[in-house]
Formats: C-alpha cells, sequence, structure tokens
C-alpha cells in the first residue's frame, strides 16, 4: 500500500477507542480517537480521514446524526457504524443514510478485519482508478521471486497478466520449482491482495479431514467442539484459495470441489445454513494431469474448470543463469536470519552448483546453502561445504518403515525439532511431519 | 549487568517443556537471553462472569506493572480465554513499542475445535503467537508476507500458516527499531 490509511474512531467509552486504537495502529494505520460527535466534526474539520468508525449510540449527538452531517460535508466519505445493540430498524436508517457498513459490537476479530479490508479495498480502487489510469502494471511484492532467465521472465509476465483476472490458474513444474511462491505473487498482485491468500496441502489430509478442512464445521458437530471451525472456502472469502498437490484428491473429493466451483457455496459439516464465498482458485501439481484425465483418474469436467490458464515452471537445471542470483540471495537471507553478515561463495563452489542437475529444484538448492552456511568456517562457502555427492545413508534400518522412523528422526534433531524446516527439508508439509511424528512416536533426545 | 533480556512469565500451570520449547524459540528469533519465571496475579479479578472470559486489557496493565531485573520485554503467558471489550476474543495483545504484552494458549489445543489433539501442533502455535507479541512490544506491525510471523491471525488455521520466524523485511526493521541492541 502506498499511502498509509487513515480511520477515525468515534465511541463514548474508553476501553471500546483504547482497544480499537491499539488493534488498528498494530495493523499500521494511522488512528484518531474522539469521545463524541462534536469532537469528531471538529477533527474532521481540519484533518481528513479515509474511514470512521462511530457508535450509534453516544451522549450528545448520535452516531446516525453524525453520519448524516459527514456525508453532506463529504459524500464519498467512508463511515461504519458500530453499536452494542442491534436492530434491523437502526441498521435500514443507517444504510439508507449512507453508512459503508453497520456492525455489532463486540466482533469477532476476523470480522474487524475484513471490515477494514473491505472498507480499504474501496478506497484503494478508487484511488488507482483516479491517478494510475495510464500507469503500467508492474508486479508488486515479488521481490522474493528471483530469477533474471528468459523462463523466469516468462513465468513472471504470465503471472502479471492472470493476477488482474478471476480466472483459475494451474501451475505445474517439479517439486520444489516454486509453485507454492508463484501461487502467492499472483494473489499479491491481484485486486484480492487485501484479503487472505490460503492454502491447503490436498495431499496431507484424508478424505474427511479434507472435508472439515474445506468447508468447516459447526460447534457441536463433533464431541467436544466448542467453537465453530471456519473452512479454507470460507476463510479465502474475498481472496485466493491455493489447493495444492490436486492430483491426489479421491474421486469423491472431485466431485464435491466441482460442485463448490460451480455454486461458490458450501454447508459446513454438521451444519445446516449455506455458505457461499467469492474465492478464487489457483492449484498445483508435478503430475501431468492431462494424462490422468486420459487415464480416467482424474475427472475431466473438474480439469477443464480449473486449467483455466496453465503456467508452468521449467527445472532449475534449464536455468542455470537463475543459479547465481539465487545463492547471492539464499546466503543473504540465512545470514541475516543467523544475524551474521551475508559471507561470499568460492567460484570453484558456485561452478560445480551450475553444474549440478538438481533434483529437488530450488528447494535442494536452498537447503545446500543453509547448511553450507551452517557446517562452512563462517567466512566463505566452499566446495567441500556442499553435498554435492551422493550421500548414503548409513542404518541398521531392516523394514522401509524404520527406515523412514530412523531418517525423519535424524532431520529433525539436524534442524533442532524445528516443524517448518524439517518439514521443509524433507519436502513434505508440516501437517504430514506431524502425522509422521505421531506414528512412529518421535521425541526429542532429551525426552527418550 | 545486561539489558537484552526478554522474561517470560507464566501465570498458571504449564507443562514446564511447553515454556522450556517456547523461550528456546524466542531466544532463537532475537538471539537474546531469554528467562522463564513464574507469576502470581489474582485472575478472578480479571474474569468477567458475563463473558464466562478473562479481560485482556487488565491483564495486560498488570503485567505491565510487574518488574524484573534487566529486562526489556516481559511476556505474561496464560492459560485462560482472554477478550478485550470491543472482540469477541483475542489470543494475545501487546503494547506497541512498550515493554509489555501477553499470550494465551486456550484457544490453541485442536480438541477446542472438536479435533484431534495435536501437542506438536499447539505448541508452534504458541510460540507464534508469543513470537508475534514480542515482534509488537520491540515497535514491528503487522507484514502482508503470507509466512511473517508478524502477519495478523484471527484464527487458529490462520496461524497454521505462518512460519514463526521474521521475514527479511521485519527482521531488517528489527535489528533498525532495536538499532542492533539484540545483536550478540
Ligand atoms: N524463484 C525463486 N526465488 C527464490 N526462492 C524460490 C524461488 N522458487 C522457489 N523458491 C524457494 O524454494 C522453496 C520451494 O518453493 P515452493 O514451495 O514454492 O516449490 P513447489 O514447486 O511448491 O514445491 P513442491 O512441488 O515440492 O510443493 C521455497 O522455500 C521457496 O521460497
Ligand atoms: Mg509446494
Ligand atoms: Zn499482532
Ligand atoms: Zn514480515
Amino acid at each position: 500500500m502506498a499511502k498509509k490509511i487513515s480511520i477515525l474512531v468515534v465511541d463514548d467509552e474508553e476501553s471500546v477507542r483504547d482497544s480499537l486504537y491499539s488493534w488498528f495502529i498494530e495493523d499500521g494505520y494511522r488512528v484518531e480517537c474522539a469521545e463524541n460527535a462534536k469532537k469528531a466534526l471538529t477533527i474532521l474539520e481540519s484533518d481528513q480521514f479515509d474511514i470512521v468508525l462511530a457508535d450509534i449510540k453516544m451522549p450528545g449527538m448520535d452516531g446516525l446524526e453524525m453520519l448524516r452531517r459527514i456525508k453532506a460535508h463529504k459524500h464519498d466519505s467512508i463511515v461504519i457504524v458500530m453499536t452494542a445493540f442491534a436492530t434491523v430498524d437502526t441498521a435500514v436508517k443507517a444504510l439508507k443514510d449512507g453508512a459503508f457498513d453497520y456492525v455489532t459490537k463486540p466482533f469477532d476479530p476476523d470480522d474487524l478485519t475484513h471490515l477494514i479490508r473491505n472498507a480499504t479495498k474501496q478506497i484503494s480502487l478508487a484511488e488507482e482508478n483516479e491517478t494510475l489510469k495510464q500507469k503500467v502494471v508492474t508486479l508488486e511484492n515479488v521481490e522474493d521471486l528471483i530469477g533474471n532467465s528468459d523462463a523466469m521472465k516468462n513465468v513472471l509476465r504470465e503471472v502479471e497478466s492472470v493476477a488482474q483476472t478471476n480466472s483459475s490458474v494451474i501451475i505445474t513444474g517439479e517439486s520444489g520449482t516454486g509453485k507454492e511462491l508463484v501461487a502467492r505473487a499472483i494473489h499479491a498482485n491481484s485486486p484480492r491482495k487485501f484479503f487472505p491468500f490460503v492454502s491447503v496441502h490436498c495431499g496431507a489430509l484424508t478424505e474427511s479431514l479434507l472435508e472439515s478442512e474445506l468447508f468447516g464445521h459447526e460447534k457441536g458437530a463433533f464431541t467436544g467442539a466448542m467453537y465453530n471451525r471456519k473452512g479454507r472456502f470460507e476463510m479465502a472469502d474475498s481472496g485466493s484459495i491455493f489447493l495444492d498437490e490436486i492430483a491426489t484428491i479421491s474421486t469423491k473429493m472431485q466431485v464435491e470441489l466441482l460442485r463448490v466451483l460451480e455454486s461458490k457455496t458450501f454447508i459446513r459439516v454438521g451444519g445446516n445454513k449455506e455458505i457461499s464465498s467469492d474465492f478464487r482458485v489457483i492449484c498445483a501439481t508435478n503430475k501431468d494431469l492431462k494424462n490422468m484425465v486420459e487415464k480416467g483418474l482424474f475427472r475431466e469436467d473438474l480439469f477443464y474448470r480449473l486449467n483455466v490458464v496453465n503456467i508452468h515452471i521449467p527445472p532449475l537445471r534449464n536455468r542455470i543463469e537463475d543459479i547465481p542470483l539465487l545463492v547471492d540471495y539464499f546466503i543473504r537471507k540465512y545470514c541475516t536470519s543467523m544475524n551474521k553478515p551475508p559471507i561470499p561463495i568460492d567460484q570453484a563452489a558456485m561452478n560445480r552448483l551450475q553444474e549440478f542437475n538438481f533434483p529437488g529444484n530450488i528447494r535442494e538448492l536452498e537447503n545446500m546453502i543453509e547448511r553450507a552456511i551452517v557446517v562452512g568456517d563462517g567466512k566463505k562457502i566452499r566446495l567441500k561445504d556442499l553435498p554435492l555427492e551422493k550421500t548414503i545413508l548409513t542404518t541398521s534400518a531392516e523394514s522401509l518403515d524404520d527406515f523412514e522412523k530412523t531418517f525423519i528422526l535424524q532431520i529433525l534433531t539436524k534442524y533442532n525439532w524445528n516443524i517448518s524446516r524439517t518439514a521443509k527439508a524433507l519436502k513434505v508439509d508440516r501437517v504430514t511431519l506431524y502425522h509422521k511424528i505421531k506414528k512412529y512416536d518421535l521425541k526429542p533426545a532429551d525426552q527418550q | 549487568m545486561n539489558l537484552q533480556n526478554i522474561t517470560l512469565v507464566s501465570f498458571g500451570y504449564f507443562e514446564k517443556d511447553l515454556l522450556e520449547k517456547t523461550a528456546e524459540a524466542v531466544r532463537q528469533e532475537f538471539h537474546g537471553i531469554v528467562n522463564v519465571r513464574e507469576g502470581h496475579i489474582d485472575l478472578s479479578e480479571f474474569y468477567d462472569p458475563a463473558r464466562r472470559q478473562y479481560n485482556g486489557n487488565g491483564l495486560l496493565k498488570q503485567v505491565d506493572a510487574l518488574s524484573f531485573p534487566d529486562t526489556i520485554k516481559t511476556l505474561g503467558l496464560f492459560n485462560v480465554d482472554l477478550f478485550i471489550p470491543i472482540l469477541t476474543f483475542i489470543f494475545g495483545q501487546a503494547f506497541l513499542g512498550g515493554r509489555t504484552g501477553i499470550a494465551s494458549l486456550y484457544r490453541f489445543s485442536n480438541e477446542r475445535y472438536g479435533m484431534t489433539g495435536n501437542e506438536l501442533l499447539m505448541l508452534d502455535r504458541f510460540k507464534k503467537e508469543v513470537i508475534h507479541e514480542l515482534g509488537h512490544t520491540f515497535g514491528l506491525i503487522h507484514c502482508h508476507n503470507p509466512t511473517c510471523v508478524m502477519r495478523s491471525s484471527t484464527y487458529v488455521e490462520d496461524i497454521d500458516q505462518k512460519e514463526q520466524q521474521f521475514c527479511l523485511h521485519c527482521r531488517g526493521n528489527l535489528e533498525t527499531l532495536t538499532g542492533g541492541f539484540l545483536a550478540e
């Protein structure tokens, strides 16, 4: 966001003003408060605010009267009114008088966020229309999508053009090529950027879990469910949903998914109310979906529904000119997170990296650099710090399960039981890793 | 004398292991000395019988009034359901650029949502929330990077989508805000 959005909070209750003040400040807005309508109007005479959030019931002039005065003065002001006692009557009145929205206190944190994002979106769209009409669209928020090769530039161009639309996108490419990163870039450059990007790792979930995950459930749907749980489709309202490893979902889920994509409505598990959500779908797979359709493993109708646009990311070995840039970037990234200045890399080491074929693509390169910074002498990355020879795992394991157990434990130990990093290194998502830890009853060494 | 310490103060019962792991995660992110202590506050004073929750504003002020030797930031850890008047619940909150924050474990267990329990997942969520609130005490505001720990999260699944680390951008800001104060 170019300019800081400003919010004026008007409420006679101090604790409400304070709470909203800290909440908005933490969100990066400029905020001021007034304890009554008169003060608010005085403030508005000398200062402009993008959003006014006003209580209805206040001593002296009430919120509705203030709303009318603000609107009379500046027609396109965004005023949101709040009340502790909602009645249909006042709601209708407020909306008729031009309130942007009408909300009941106390709010769910999520609803408050949504409310302000909605307003923010309206403001920035209006501004974009006004001032940026002839400006060429350039990608924002892609500073962590590194690459200068023609192949990568092509991908970026595709991201740029598809971001402006609402079309479904399938991103294809080998494991570790950056499919998820590209999906995020599409979202971050779309008009949906103010709303959530929600990802679902389809491969990690069993069919029944996937259902509750995607559609949510009502409290009481299971014993012990004290709170409702939002499903991913609901969370992605006004934003984007990223379905990773789409090729892994069961035939039954394929049918369900198709239905939701067509109707944009669903019912929470254990619920009976139809919920609608406006989401954009982005999927990723490292499988040949077309081929799966031909073999009858993936529904053709769903395939066409999803595959409106296809962005393919070529493997790293086909764009080795990106390797130096990536290496630089990862050195900076990991040195910074380990709180030390970036270190250089030996030419010999760099040459060998460019010869390596990287079956695990960028993720593999990233892990290598991170490891090299840890195992090296701290001054320079040298050839010997890079595991470019095939490592042979030594273990006394006899069964495949034993082997997996030992291996996972080894990597967990290496990353100090940091789940995110271990999952990344193992190229599985965290949920899968949690399942494996449970399955093998793995514990850190100091707890065994 | 060392003024770099971060103190985590637990109020109510917590597994020792969970506290230690949380402290370790904080240590890793802030590169500083992290102490864990037990604190005692009469929680009943902050209980709202109508909402059956505890007032987060009151608790934050109460923790802020405590002082611990050599400590620049204090984070109160609770295991009760927190609210503030305007919101139905909060996971935690902090004084932006101040000395104090609070976080609660209460809503982080899967069981509350009728899901199979998962201690590691709960711990992960807690670590992220604690680091997040501490980030606020150092003056960091919310970040739009979807995996950054400073991203705002309003429900647990949202927390699951981010990592327990600061993104490069926030880490840079943190360093500027602290003037390299936390560097080893
Ligand atoms: N162009 C890039 N610039 C910088 N980092 C990248 C790039 N592409 C990928 N990465 C990094 O490599 C890792 C793997 O990327 P990502 O998870 O997006 O791959 P993926 O294609 O989704 O892999 P998989 O198929 O295994 O899920 C991530 O840590 C990501 O940040
Ligand atoms: Mg992926
Ligand atoms: Zn926050
Ligand atoms: Zn950040």
